[in-house]
């Protein structure tokens, strides 16, 4: 069990960022949530493409010629996830600008007007 | 509580042991690279990218070539979210002309 | 917003122009060593969000009009798509990187193995990084800029 600490680690972020989209009213809070939720997906993706005792995929003036090297196409994908996690939050971010002016609270539970 | 509360609690428990089954089930982490041990995973299209990105591609970081030249697809689908997403967030605080 | 003291703003004028080397190497030499255009054009975006919180939201929207970053993201995305198209007439491929030794520009020939690391090759690749570094700066910072000058007190307020 003592090698499955990575990922334990992205279960962990992930479980946290759930509990916090499901059980708090604070608007921020749950797109905060929502980011830890991509960072731990981001983390699983890079985690998969790791070889034992191997270094970036770079060639440099490196002496040891017969270095093992980790995936590089794990890493690539990451790099489109990253950015679109951006614009994604970006574009919550306005929203939550736009939700503010008009009803006047950041409360989930107080917008909308339909409540039971 | 109410009905809502008690379906998030419910739902959270089984999505949590979920993954925490199923992230101690996993193969462990970083396998060898050696094609002799017991645990060697097999990457037949990553180690072609390794082997021949620098007189394909003629780069030597591993990454950039795979991003732009052997992957562009991706590449250009992501410029096309990211325009995308500044021409929404200009929009949304467009100034209306009284 | 309004801007803040004369200290701040003289080291941010300092400070400006190193953040913004660094970011413009990483994007330079991003077919040598980790980076590329995503993570250097991020880097200036930082620095020129700097630059806004230092002197006020209504100064710097007065300087520079969101108009000026949209085209300069346009034209971005319009070489990145036309270096693609261009690879279609030399080698009938989307995509192609027909300057890999070839001997025009960035056209060297790499030895393999463990190398030190020469500029003048890559190809394409360095063009394309360009062509998507100056598209995530301008991108990001009209971000930032609209949304920090649509929630000032003092400038109506927008839609209500």
């Amino acid at each position: 069990m003592i090698f499955n600490i990575p990922y334990l680690a992205v279960v962990a972020l992930i479980l946290i960022g759930l509990y916090a989209v499901l059980f708090r009213r604070n608007l921020i809070k749950i797109v905060i949530g929502v980011t830890l939720i991509e960072s731990g997906v981001n983390l699983f993706l890079i985690t998969l493409g790791y070889r034992k005792d191997s270094v970036a995929p770079i060639y440099t003036s490196n002496p040891n010629v017969n270095q093992a090297m980790a995936l590089p196409v794990p890493q690539a994908l990451t790099l489109t996830s990253i950015v679109i996690g951006v614009a994604v939050l970006a574009l919550m971010l306005s929203f939550i600008v736009h939700i503010y002016r008009h009803y006047n609270t950041l409360d989930v539970r107080k917008l909308g007007g339909d409540e039971e | 509580m109410t009905r809502r509360d008690t379906l998030a609690v419910v739902f959270f428990v089984v999505v949590a042991v979920f993954f925490v089954f199923s992230a101690l089930m996993m193969r462990s982490f970083g396998p060898s690279a050696d094609p002799n041990d017991t645990d060697y995973f097999n990457a037949p299209m990553d180690d072609y990218i390794i082997d021949n990105t620098q007189s394909e591609a003629g780069a030597n970081n591993g990454v950039t070539s795979v991003v732009f030249d052997y992957r562009g697809f991706d590449t250009l689908g992501e410029a096309t979210v990211l325009f995308t997403a500044v021409a929404a967030v200009v929009l949304v605080f467009r100034r209306l002309k009284k | 917003m309004s801007g803040m003291s004369k200290i701040v703003k003289t080291i941010s004028n300092v400070t400006f122009p190193l953040i913004m080397i660094y970011g413009l190497y990483i994007i330079a030499h991003g077919h040598l060593t980790p980076g590329g255009g995503f993570q250097g054009g991020a880097v200036v975006a930082s620095g020129c969000a700097m630059i806004l919180v230092a002197y006020g939201s209504i100064w710097t929207m007065g300087k520079i009009k969101e108009k000026n970053l949209s085209v300069l993201e346009s034209l971005g995305a319009l070489f990145f798509i036309g270096i693609a198209l261009f690879g279609l007439i030399f080698g009938a491929v989307f995509f192609n990187n027909f300057l890999a030794d070839g001997g025009v520009i960035f056209g060297d020939h790499v030895i393999s193995g463990s190398t030190a690391a020469d500029f003048n090759t890559g190809g394409v690749l360095p063009l394309m990084n360009f062509a998507v570094g100056l598209k995530v700066i301008a991108g990001l910072f009209a971000i930032v800029l609209v949304m920090a000058y649509a929630t000032t007190r003092s400038s109506g307020g927008g839609k209500e």
